[in-house]
């Protein structure tokens, strides 16, 4: 099947009760492909978080479907296997460990779906493997930095054998090197063990290395495309808050002042190759 | 002389136990009255130990840390007054929200340190101005607040105790860029009124490019650098050795220097690496 994810017209109200209450989500709809990855950006409030949490139904559309392979988020019967299918890794990662040794984290998941020891002693080295994290399988979580502990919460996530993994903010409590760690590993997971990713991310770094993005405003999708076309949008993005890298900025500036530059760069390799194009072309005249 | 100064500063956890790690060594830095410090390094640099240390919350292992000329545990029983002078913002400061209403919480501080009830008063609304919290949220309890609303008045609520020193660990963590724009010009705008002393603690090092006036950099628990933010920032490779990076416009310019364009690779804004490249377009 080749929509894995589909989201049809969703609305969600936090408080059903109150007749006033807010939609956080206004009428999403979206499809996910197997091997997809994609980010979603959008500002605090913009229903990001909440359309996250509708992937493995620990949020029901009020109204609306999100069907996962198949299944309806909304049917009892299913949701164990949706969330088989569907792993979660959330912002901070000392919230998502539970064990007092690195391997028993990881074996957390897969001892709840009741899979025999053996096999989740092969799962857990896999994924710690997988995760660049395996020589610290016996260290105790608490000593390891913020991007390593990260990991370890996606190894937990990957032991389960999931088809999609769906990450809330991952990186925003990390240093940069640590934010580095926990993107190469996704992209990682994405290419080579064809896993679809759901990104979430104020990071427009980040969202560059995705194959879609997904923009969000109050509760709806504002625009979607590849990184390229989302990005070349400048205006379109500070008008909603967003921003967006230094080097598509610094060109799309340039761009304005009549310069011959493209019209979108996504990082800094090929930002300074567009200047070193227009800058060795105007010494040549000197 | 310096507002804070410290003297082979060690901190160790755990001392004399099996768990024993030191988490700082060293560390000699001075910060003048009025300075606006950035304080970068990776997670486990010991940035939040240092910080600690210099509020009183830490006492050191060994070493002195020196607040005005005095040494602030020369006696420990006044040790809260220090607490009033360098106050201290932790990171997420919204979870310490605890009172009925967002004015009792801003309240708390000032009144532990026994002010009247009209300096209070005042003290509550011109903090509030100064993070941007509108009036009318006063009233309200802190958990009807959205994130960003409650971040503003955390950081109120030690704002209003009117400190020599403020430090900020991590303030602009999980806020949209937008809403780290917003705070970062406000604290700005605090600084340059009240002419304190800052300290910020940040894994942004676009923030700390935008704001600081010098940075220090801390490294497996020592001092690796205190500098001017141009001089810092111009190491991009030591940075990068150290697991931090250099802001991506700063790079953009290194790259274009290395491949023989002679532009000024200090810059730190896209403002700047703007007009340094129309600049060189120009002349040539």
């Amino acid at each position: 099947m080749n929509n894995f994810i589909q989201v049809n017209d969703v609305y969600f109200q936090y408080d059903t009760d109150e007749e006033n209450s807010k939609f956080a989500l206004n009428g999403i709809s979206m499809n996910i492909s197997k091997g997809e990855f994609v980010a979603i950006v959008g500002h605090n409030g913009s229903g990001k978080s909440t359309l996250a949490k509708h992937f493995n139904s620990i949020y029901l559309p009020t109204t609306g479907n999100v069907i996962v392979d198949g299944m309806n988020t909304k049917d009892d019967e299913h949701i164990f296997d949706i969330r088989k299918k569907v792993g979660l890794v959330l912002q901070n990662p000392d919230n998502q460990i539970v064990a007092g040794i690195v391997e028993e984290d990881v074996a957390f998941g897969c001892e709840n779906l009741g899979i025999p020891p053996a096999e989740i002693r092969q799962r857990v080295d896999n994924s710690l493997k997988a995760v660049d994290m395996y020589d610290y399988r016996r260290h105790s979580p608490d000593k390891l930095s913020g991007g390593q502990k990260q990991r370890v919460a996606i190894a937990g996530i990957i032991a389960m054998e999931p088809e999609c993994i769906v990450l809330d903010e991952p990186t925003a409590m990390l240093d940069p090197q640590g934010r580095e760690e926990v993107i190469s590993t996704i992209t990682k997971l994405n290419k080579e063990y064809g896993i679809t990713i759901i990104l979430i991310t104020h990071y427009m770094e980040e969202a560059v290395m995705a194959d879609r993005v997904i923009m969000m405003d109050s509760g709806k999708v504002l625009t979607e495309g590849t990184p390229r076309e989302v990005f070349s949008q400048v205006e379109l993005l500070k008008k909603h808050r967003l921003d967006v890298p230094q080097a598509t900025e610094l060109i799309y500036k340039l761009k304005g002042c009549g310069f011959e530059v493209p019209d979108c760069v996504l990082n800094e390799e090929e930002c300074v190759q567009a200047l070193l194009k227009i800058m060795k072309t105007n010494s040549v005249g000197e | 002389m310096s507002v804070i100064k410290t003297e082979n500063l060690k901190f160790v956890y755990g001392a004399e136990t099996s768990f024993e790690k030191v988490a700082l060594s060293d560390v000699n830095i001075e910060i003048e009255h009025g300075e606006f410090v950035g304080i970068i390094g990776h997670t486990g640099s010991g940035k939040s130990t240092l910080v600690q240390l210099l509020n009183g919350l830490l006492k050191p292992t060994e070493g002195k840390i020196y607040l005005d000329g005095k040494d602030i545990w020369e006696n420990p029983k006044k040790i809260r007054n220090v607490r009033f002078k360098v106050g201290m913002v932790f990171q997420y400061p919204e979870y310490q929200l605890f009172e009925e209403t967002v004015y009792k919480d801003i309240s708390f501080g000032p009144k532990n340190m026994g002010l009247s009830d009209e300096e209070i008063d005042e003290r509550v609304h011109t903090s509030a101005e100064f993070v941007g919290l509108k009036e009318e949220l006063l009233q309200k309890s802190p958990f009807e607040l959205s994130g960003g609303e409650k971040r503003r008045a955390a950081i109120a609520g030690v704002i209003a105790m009117d400190p020599d020193v403020l430090i900020l660990d991590e303030p602009t963590a999980g806020l949209d860029p937008l809403g780290r724009d917003v705070l970062l010009s406000q604290i700005q705008e605090y600084h340059n009124i009240r002419k304190n002393t800052i300290l910020l603690v940040s894994h942004s090092m676009e923030d700390i490019a935008r704001i600081a006036d010098r940075i220090l950099v801390m490294n497996h628990g020592h001092k690796v650098m205190l500098d001017t933010t141009e001089n810092v920032f111009s190491k991009g490779s030591e940075l990068e050795k150290m697991g931090l990076r250099v802001p991506q416009i700063t790079k953009i310019m290194m790259l274009l220097r290395q491949n023989g364009i002679n532009v000024d690779s200090t810059v730190l804004t896209v403002e700047q690496g703007f007009n340094e490249i129309v600049k060189y377009l120009g002349s040539n």
